[in-house]
């Protein structure tokens, strides 16, 4: 019996992430169940079973954790762990009000904003109110 | 599950800093572990020639312990460079205890160095790169715990004052400490009004960046007995990895902490009620909080009101850091070692201004990452075992 080595990968789960995105389409991953996993892989980890295969999100969620960092002669910004309403958490920024208003519990809406200089595009929110 | 290593096995004999703060131009981090190694060595009256064992772990080194072997013409029959941030050296005290229990060696050296304020963290410390986190421009690794103490704040009514008490205890521990970084008296107006780092986290609630290292020497709880300080048992381990990016811990208000804390006080048979010292590693004021609620110094969400009247400074109801900590008294990048080097100390009675009277039981919690891995070392002196 000859076996026969499995195929590479033809992309990787950031590439794939990221074709999604310039679709416009936040996309995430589930197993078998249906369990939600961010950020991308080419397996599925421990407590969840089967393959993975991406699901596009609807887009909401809630700021669970948020820091505002203003750098010397910079303006200031802010970073924010966001829980989608799928059951996943991702880093990102909530954009269109001052860093210093957004707060924890906020409703927010995902964006895409395009890739620019190292960084391919990545999801960006806005206060789902101001949307 | 039932602790594999043997309460009180092996023990700590010999610790010692390197040169610390701002070292000697041109020094490298193998010159600090050598220097630390010698010290440690000559504390507990041992030499270079009774090492069979090397542990060392450092930021700026790839291949520590093969480092530290050429340059001390080392050639142990074990080692072990175990990385996983400023908890790497309490992994290695449990490493080191499970060798010499096995007989894979007998006499352990525990290493660590860093330059990177003489050197520059720019230059120590390479970004890594995370595809998820990155584009967001999170002040790394100070945005990780901001975005911990935001949670712990919004969830528990945690106020930033409570935080600055925790920059104001370590201070004044540092004030009894001559080694310490930090000369001068601090207020909590000071620290809410110095610089803002990543909100709520202004500079006074980070770790310095100094330059520094050390050493550690560990051997069989017998031979320890024949040494030239009191031995420090090891009575409890335990570590735990809960993530490696701060987006993907599950609970930002709960650490491993509560897990590697468990393993090491049933290893111990002992809770946080017989624990006469605490020395937990504060890279920012917000893990110091965490650290005493998963450690079960007080229920989670209370950190802040706990600490809030002094409970912590010096004179207060519990010790906590009595070398003045990350925060006032040196943090080289991964601070782990000289958590355990303080409990060491405070348990042979060796703090003068700053010791607490009667130290039986001390607990050293180590901190890596971004609360990513947490590790736990339960000690105690002759009375205990």
């Amino acid at each position: 019996m000859t076996t026969h080595p499995t195929p590479s990968l033809e992309t990787s789960p950031l590439e794939q992430y990221r074709s999604h995105l310039s679709r416009g389409e936040l996309a995430y991953q589930v197993d078998d169940h249906g369990r939600p996993l961010f950020y991308p892989r080419v397996v599925a980890p421990a407590g969840y079973e089967g393959e993975l295969r991406w699901v596009a999100s609807k887009g909401l969620g809630v700021v669970y954790a948020a820091t505002v960092i203003a750098p010397k002669g910079e303006p200031a910004y802010n970073v924010v762990l966001v829980d989608m309403d799928e059951g996943f958490r991702l880093m990102s920024r909530v954009e269109s009000i001052p860093p210093e208003q957004v707060r924890i519990g906020m409703r927010v809406k995902a964006r895409i904003h395009p890739a620019e200089e190292n960084d391919g595009p990545y999801p960006v929110f806005d206060p789902v109110d101001a949307a | 599950m039932k602790p594999t290593l043997r309460r009180g096995a092996a023990a700590i004999v010999g610790v010692a800093e390197s040169d610390l703060g701002e070292v000697a131009a041109g020094m490298s981090v193998i010159d600090l572990m050598a220097q630390g190694a010698q010290r440690a060595l000559a504390d507990c009256g041992l030499g270079l020639a009774d090492v069979d064992g090397v542990f060392a772990a450092a930021g700026q080194s790839r291949m520590p312990s093969t480092a530290l072997c050429e340059y001390l013409q080392l050639t142990p029959r074990y080692q072990d460079c175990t990385m996983m941030g400023g908890s790497s050296f309490m992994t290695h005290v449990a490493h080191a205890q499970a060798a010499i229990e096995a007989g894979l060696c007998e006499v352990a050296v525990i290493a660590y160095g860093s330059t990177q304020r003489s050197a520059g963290r720019s230059n120590t410390a390479p970004r890594e790169v995370n595809p998820y986190e990155t584009p967001y421009r999170p002040v790394t690794p100070a945005s990780a715990y901001a975005l911990a103490a935001s949670r712990h704040m919004h969830q528990y009514g945690t106020t930033r004052e409570q935080l600055a008490q925790i920059a104001v205890a370590a201070r004044g521990w540092a004030l009894l400490n001559p080694a310490a970084w930090e000369k001068t008296p601090l207020t909590v107006e000071q620290v809410l009004g110095s610089r803002l780092v990543s909100s709520p986290l202004t500079v006074r609630d980070c770790c310095l960046v100094t330059d520094g290292g050390g050493a550690l020497v560990m051997t069989s709880a017998e031979r320890a007995r024949t040494l030239r300080k009191p031995p420090t048992f090891v009575l409890g381990t335990g570590e735990t990895i809960s993530h490696q990016n701060i987006s993907s811990m599950p609970d930002l208000t709960v650490t491993g902490a509560a897990s590697s804390g468990a393993q090491a006080y049933a290893m111990a048979g002992l809770t946080s009620r017989d624990i006469d010292v605490v020395m937990v590693y504060d890279a920012f004021t917000i893990t110091t909080l965490l650290f005493l609620e998963d450690l079960g110094f007080c229920p989670k969400g209370e950190g802040g009101r706990f600490v809030a009247d002094g409970a912590i400074a010096p004179g207060g109801r519990l010790p906590v850091n009595t070398n003045g900590g990350g925060l006032s008294y040196c943090h080289p990048g991964m601070y782990g070692l000289f958590v355990l080097m303080e409990a060491v100390r405070q348990l042979r009675g060796e703090c003068s201004a700053r010791q607490v009277p009667g130290c039986e039981t001390a607990i050293a919690h180590g901190n890596g990452g971004v609360l990513s891995s947490q590790s736990t070392v339960v000690l105690g002196n002759a009375s205990t075992v």
